[in-house]
């Protein structure tokens, strides 16, 4: 390893951000793939990979994704939730890899829904 | 483009967690989750302490900052199925407060943690020390591009004053003035020690700063170095701190490969280097002109000052010396300025403190509270209350160089002057809240015998006048203290206070002074009446038998490792006061609460 210049030292800390975001939570979205035992019965495990893949082929590092159980609508799987910072989290149902490549370019990067796939907007009132 | 996982699991690897086996559960997790083919998109890593000792082993899942306890190898299997196959939080190994009696998983929602500001252990938990690039990640070295390049040694000298930084080792004086007297010397050789010398008894809070965040103790240095214009420091580290001195050197090394530590750093045409030189444990070592005598090969005793270090230090030569903690929180005052720091804090008192709360508290561990939070704050919001439903009798603080304050003065705030009043000092950070069965005659007593032996023996109001306050204090929790003799500890103390070179002297008394002027009664009860009201100083307590409350069940009689209770099946049983020794296993084994102390 050669010796740092202040402009590699800037590149590493770039490159370190999306390690950084996840862990304290700064992230901008948040895409939950629900993996109960409907879900990965469903395929869950594949929009699982694609959105990884997705998230690895952008480069941004202001994402996370993270994995939760049955959203409680088991015939509609595989479903995932998008939030972006700020507004009301998106469920998407009947996912698959085409699906889930839009989803990613329009909602998570461009922060417009895809009202098409989506099946509600919001969550459940929780105690 | 570093890969991007969907959960990451930090698993705690300071020395607490470590012990209670966390790096045998991270291997176990590496199994598991490798068995179930997740290893692309899970990451296990390991950090520093979280400071939550007592939830050990600790690990934190992020994304939502999840915070496990007590994790085992057994359960591992379990856990990894519940968390990353089915996605759903692990409630078996959640966090529960007493008295709120529910689940709370989201860390930062602790009271422990919630109550905290964290500065110098910005960086716990949430990178891994031996990972130069996660702490470059959290605005590395950005500190030391900007001081190296963009500011002058007056600018940072000037920085580090406004801030109000002070001396976290316990004196409590100005950094940046500390700083300017050295820059403002002339010389072509100066140097730039830390003192990681840490010897309070139940005081670990540089430890966990040099095993969690080993880097930015080292741009502290460097920016220091710059400032005094050194190129050289030294890390004077106790060799008791193996895991410490292992981040450390791994840290170093890394430095030393990216060119942030050599010469010309970051291009900037700056050199420095540091290197470690182990402490072999002498109390009096963390003292600063000792521990240079040691550095040099010297035996290590302190000499008088002045010329002071930044005339005369390290081999003659203008020398800084600062605390560990002192320098974790220099990179951040440059990184967001000396407002912000002194934003956070009291007058007189800026910035946090770290604290290592231990004793008889629920929540022991290393905390990190903003100056001028008060001592009730701390016992029960962060410590949350006492064990066992005891209550608060007094919180010693400041180690063997400070004091016992009592209950009553609870809301006092932590901050040096406020301290100093109460008769104790903020000290390194050493925090142990005592309950009501602890006797503060015999707590003096402890940290005597702990300073006593420590003396360097140099100076004779130190060496002689330890000894005398020890030999006193025995006879008292030995049944054989006389009246006057609260009047000599007291002469006793201020002579040795006024007389001694060295801060080892003329703090030393303190744990005698402060109980004397808070728990009077106590002593006065142990020298006139023969008792210990704590029922802690064996020679003056007796175990005596209720026979009204005795069922006669001879469970205390087969304990007695003395034999010497005597009574037949269900009829009360009776204690031989000449034979018994006082070891209190009658007293905890009795299950019908017959066994009283007086």
């Amino acid at each position: 390893m050669a010796k740092l210049t202040i402009e590699d030292l800037k590149k590493i800390r770039q490159q370190a951000q999306g390690t950084v975001t996840m862990r304290e939570g700064s992230h901008r979205a948040k895409i939950t793939v629900h993996m109960g035992t409907c879900g990965i019965a469903a395929g869950a495990r594949k929009i699982m990979d694609a959105f990884l893949a997705e998230v690895s082929r952008s480069g941004g590092t202001d994402v996370v994704l993270t994995t939760s159980g049955c959203a409680g609508l088991c015939s509609r799987e595989p479903m995932a939730t998008v939030e972006i910072r700020g507004s009301a989290p998106v469920k998407y149902i009947d996912l698959d890899e085409a699906k889930v490549k839009k989803i990613f370019e329009d909602h998570v990067l461009k922060e417009k829904p895809v009202t098409e796939y989506a099946l509600v907007q919001g969550s459940e009132t929780t105690y | 483009m570093e890969r991007v996982y969907r959960t990451h699991i930090l698993v705690c690897a300071g020395t607490g967690c470590v012990s209670a086996g966390s790096l045998k559960v991270r291997d176990a997790l590496v199994r598991e989750i490798e068995k179930h083919g997740l290893e692309e998109e899970v990451m296990v890593a390991t950090t520093g302490c979280n400071g939550f000792c007592a939830a050990g082993p600790i690990a934190v899942v992020h994304p939502d900052g999840i915070f496990y306890k007590r994790l085992n190898v057994e359960d591992v299997p379990y856990f990894v199925e519940e968390l990353l196959v089915k996605g759903r939080v692990v409630e078996k190994h959640l966090f529960a407060e007493e008295e709120r009696n529910e689940l709370i998983p989201v860390m930062n929602d602790i009271g422990f943690f919630k109550n905290q500001v964290l500065v110098a252990l910005k960086n716990r938990a949430l990178i891994d020390p031996d990972v130069i690039d996660e702490y470059i990640g959290r605005d590395g070295y950005v500190a030391t591009s900007r001081a190296l390049t963009e500011m002058s040694p007056g600018a940072i000298v000037e920085e580090i004053q406004k801030s109000g930084l002070r001396g976290r080792g316990g004196g409590g004086f100005s950094t940046g003035l500390k700083w300017k007297f050295c820059m403002e010397t002339k010389g072509d050789v100066k140097y730039i020690l830390c003192n990681a010398d840490e010897g309070d008894p139940g005081a670990f809070m540089d430890r966990y700063i040099l095993e969690s965040d080993p880097h930015a103790v080292l741009e502290g240095m460097i920016i220091g170095g710059k400032a005094i214009g050194a190129n050289k420091g030294y890390i004077y580290v106790r060799a008791e701190y193996p895991l410490a001195i292992q981040r450390l050197n791994t840290a170093i090394a890394q430095a030393r490969e990216y060119g942030l530590l050599g010469e010309n750093i970051l291009g900037s045409g700056f050199d420095f280097d540091i290197e470690l030189y182990y402490g072999a444990g002498a109390f009096v070592c963390g003292e600063e002109t000792a521990l240079m005598q040691s550095i040099e090969g010297k035996r290590g005793m302190p000499r008088p000052r002045p010329p002071f270090p930044a005339q005369k230090g390290l081999w003659g030569k203008p020398t800084v010396l600062n605390n560990v903690e002192t320098y974790a929180n220099v990179p951040q005052i440059i990184l967001r300025g000396s407002a912000w720091f002194s934003s956070l804090g009291t007058e007189t008192s800026k910035g946090t403190k770290v604290f290592a709360l231990t004793g008889d508290v629920n929540n022991i561990g290393l905390i990190e509270v903003p100056m001028g939070i008060t001592l009730r704050k701390i016992v029960y919001d962060i410590g949350g209350g006492i064990k066992n439903n005891r209550e608060l009798k007094a919180i010693q603080i400041g180690g063997p160089s400070g004091g016992c304050l009592p209950a009553s003065i609870i809301d006092t705030p932590v901050d040096y002057e406020s301290i100093i009043k109460t008769g104790a000092i903020v000290g390194s950070g050493g925090m142990v809240v005592m309950d009501d069965s602890n006797c503060m005659v015999d707590i003096a007593r402890f940290f005597l015998e702990f300073t006593a032996e420590e003396s360097c023996g140099k100076c004779t109001p130190c060496r002689v006048g330890t000894r005398i306050l020890l030999e006193k204090l025995k006879d008292i929790t030995e049944g054989r203290g006389k009246d006057g003799d609260i009047e000599i500890l007291e002469t006793i103390s201020r002579n040795i206070i006024s007389s001694s070179l060295c801060g080892l002297g003329q703090t030393a008394p303190n744990p005698v002074l402060t109980t004397i002027r808070y728990f009077r009664h106590e002593y006065e009860a142990h020298i006139y009446d023969k008792k210990c009201p704590a029922g802690k100083c064996k020679a003056l307590i007796s175990y005596i038998i209720d026979p009204e409350k005795c069922t006669g069940c001879m469970l205390c009689k087969r304990n007695c490792p003395q034999e010497c209770i005597t009574g037949e099946k269900k009829t009360p049983h009776v204690i031989d006061q000449t034979l018994c020794i006082r070891c209190g296993l009658c007293y905890e084994s009795c299950r019908f609460n017959a066994i009283r102390v007086e």
